[in-house]
């Protein structure tokens, strides 16, 4: 089933009187428990695709078929509750509410959502002891590692249990041991059959997909299947540095 | 509703967790809307006592009463070359007054002059010192400290008694007890039978019964008749409110027979009433209760600017935190909400820190006004700090709630 279907999707902005197009005409479809990486030159309007099919944006033309629902012409409330419900983010910087502790940062999509107190808390227990940090639960953003912060974050996209999980450069601002950590609970993720979107720049991140869809200049160049694709190894150690 | 509920706590959460990230920030902010309310409330506090110490001061006139009098207290149409060409009303009218007087309760006449009273040592100067007949007491509503009036023996037969205003008594025998023992007005030994209870209004100034000693008109006569104000008021009192009018009526046809006025002589007396004072100082309580709450009002206005002014740049300083925030899912409500409620947060712990210094500035204003904050007060400190808070965090709050959320992930 298809999760995701575009059909040619354009984004253009005006600046001036210039026009400029950012997605020219993109059209693709991602299917349930794929895990698909984008990628591209600064520029090239993968940002533009990802904000899109995040529903954080929605496009000058064409249509976007989400879950069945046409989002692309949703009003900015609908499109939050789409996002709240069905789109789990993880963000390069991580985005985690810097005066709230782990657990609250994780509990935050569910009291949007309206989820009750008690159900809420156990909810964001389960999915940081998930990601491995059930002994971080009452720390702030700044007393954990970037590893950690990281980890947070996926926990908090996971919490609502949606449909797609859209990360954007998740491994850009770690260390290259602490991205792997991050990568091997990726493919976890994966493999319990969720759907995975991933924006990088970097190959030996997208090598993880198992499909890699490479934009330039507003279009997509390719659309690849990736034969033998990265398993990540867990690490023995779990030393975390920032 | 059930997620209206858990914004609003949400909400109230990020705005105390704002509050204390920001302390001397939200302190500094905090301190217009702290004197805006201390402001409103204490101005109402006063304006409300003032009007009571009037109402009172008033009161203790009697609102059964008329003063029959050369002056009129409040003369608009008469020239005063005319009031002072009247003649002096003497003892004369007053005995045949109250002969001819049918209606009235009690009918007593005062003459009033300024003395020096004094005992051992002390002394009070210029007190105004009203002489009368035991009839007076008839005529006012005076309780009794200590003692008593002096009686019909003692008035008729000019007798040297006197009775004691509280203040007065005060001043003269700070530690002593005043019955049976001797002033002396200009020399004169008089010896005090009475202390009035205390009026405690400062309203009425020198007309205050505390403020005043008593004697037998009789005595006036005797001894200053040349420093007297010349003409005797007569007090007439009604037999109660609703026969006010009846008595009046009366009064003025009785004076006119006892002047000897013919039909077409205006009258050469005014007959005074509380009701007329009352009218007066309630246009005056009027406009200082307007100026008041346009001042105070302004005060708070000034401390709302301040609050949207500092809700703007806190939006601002956030706007990441908002992009986060509507990228997991908050809908603008939420958004909306969660900056109004740290505006009313804001808003609320300075109305009750201005409430709470209003409470203390009402203790002072309490030695002269009588008066208390009361539920009221606390009522308008908590609405007015509430709309003050919502009001001037709507705009901020509202730029927060339409910000675009890729723009503001992208705000560093």
């Amino acid at each position: 089933m298809n999760i995701i279907t575009i059909e040619h999707i354009a984004k253009i902005y005006q600046v001036g009187t210039e026009e400029v197009r950012a997605l020219s005409d993109v059209s693709l479809k991602i299917d349930a428990n794929e895990y698909v990486a984008i990628m591209g030159p600064s520029g090239s309007g993968k940002s533009t695709l990802m904000n899109i099919l995040g529903c954080l944006d929605t496009p000058t033309k064409g249509k976007y078929d989400f879950t069945g629902v046409n989002v692309s012409e949703m009003n900015d409330n609908e499109l939050a509750q789409i996002r709240n419900e069905k789109i789990g983010f993880v963000f390069q910087t991580f985005n985690l509410l810097p005066r709230s502790t782990a657990l609250h940062n994780v509990e935050l999509p569910l009291i949007y959502a309206g989820i009750p107190t008690v159900e809420r808390r156990e909810r964001a227990e389960a999915a940081l002891e998930n990601v491995g940090l059930s002994d971080r639960m009452t720390h702030k953003p700044n007393e954990l590692s970037g590893g950690q912060r990281q980890r947070v974050a996926v926990a908090r996209a996971l919490v609502t249990k949606p449909s797609i999980i859209l990360a954007d450069e998740p491994t850009g601002n770690l260390d290259t041991k602490t991205g792997e950590d991050i990568m091997y609970l990726f493919n976890e993720i994966y493999e319990q059959g969720n759907t995975i979107i991933l924006v990088t720049h970097e190959e030996y991140i997208a090598e993880h997909a198992n499909r890699i869809i490479r934009v330039r200049d507003g279009l997509v160049e390719s659309d690849l299947q990736v034969d033998n694709r990265k398993i990540p190894e867990k690490r023995v150690e779990q030393t975390e540095e920032g | 509703m059930k997620n209206y509920l858990f914004e609003l706590k949400e909400g109230l959460i990020i705005s105390f967790r704002a509050i204390r990230a920001n302390k001397i920030r939200s302190v500094l902010t905090t301190l217009g809307i702290i004197i805006g309310v201390w402001a409103v409330v204490v101005m109402s506090t006063a304006v409300k006592g003032i009007d009571q110490a009037f109402q009172t001061g008033v009161a203790s006139l009697g609102s059964d009463n008329l003063y029959i009098d050369k002056w009129a207290w409040f003369n608009n149409d008469i020239p005063w070359w005319e009031l002072r060409n009247r003649e002096n009303i003497q003892m004369e009218d007053f005995e045949k007054f109250k002969d001819l007087a049918k209606l009235p309760l009690a009918v007593a006449p005062t003459l009033m002059t300024r003395q020096t009273i004094s005992q051992e040592g002390n002394k009070v100067e210029f007190t105004l010192i009203t002489g009368t007949n035991a009839d007076y007491v008839k005529t006012t509503n005076l309780n009794f400290e200590d003692g008593r009036f002096f009686s019909q023996l003692e008035s008729d037969g000019a007798r040297a008694v006197c009775v004691l205003g509280y203040t007065v008594a005060n001043q003269l025998f700070p530690m002593g007890y005043p019955i049976g023992q001797y002033v002396k007005i200009k020399g004169k030994k008089v010896k005090v039978v009475g202390v009035l209870e205390e009026q405690g209004s400062w309203v009425m100034g020198d007309f205050n019964p505390d403020n005043q000693v008593y004697l037998p008109i009789g005595i006036i006569h005797k001894y200053f008749q040349n420093e007297t104000w010349g003409s005797v008021t007569i007090n007439v009192r009604a037999p109660n409110s609703l026969m006010v009018e009846d008595v009046k009526e009366e009064a003025i046809g009785v004076m006119r027979r006892v002047r000897g006025l013919t039909y077409d002589q205006k009258n050469d007396f005014s007959v005074n009433q509380q009701e007329g004072l009352l009218t007066n100082i309630n246009e005056t309580i009027g406009v200082i209760q307007i100026a008041g709450y346009f001042i105070t009002g302004l005060s708070l206005f000034v401390g709302a600017i301040g609050i949207m002014n500092i809700m703007f740049v806190s939006v601002k300083e956030r706007t990441k935190e908002i992009g986060i925030r509507k990228a997991i899912g908050a809908k603008k409500r939420a958004i909306l909400g969660q900056f109004i409620s740290e505006s009313a947060v804001i808003c609320l712990i300075g109305g009750m820190l201005g409430l709470l210094l209003a409470i203390v500035t009402s203790l002072i204003i309490n030695q002269y006004l009588p008066t208390t904050i009361q539920e009221d007060a606390v009522i308008l400190a908590v609405v007015i700090s509430l709309i003050t808070g919502i009001l001037s965090g709507f705009a901020p709050a509202y730029t927060a709630a339409k910000m675009d959320p890729v723009e503001a992930l992208r705000y560093e």
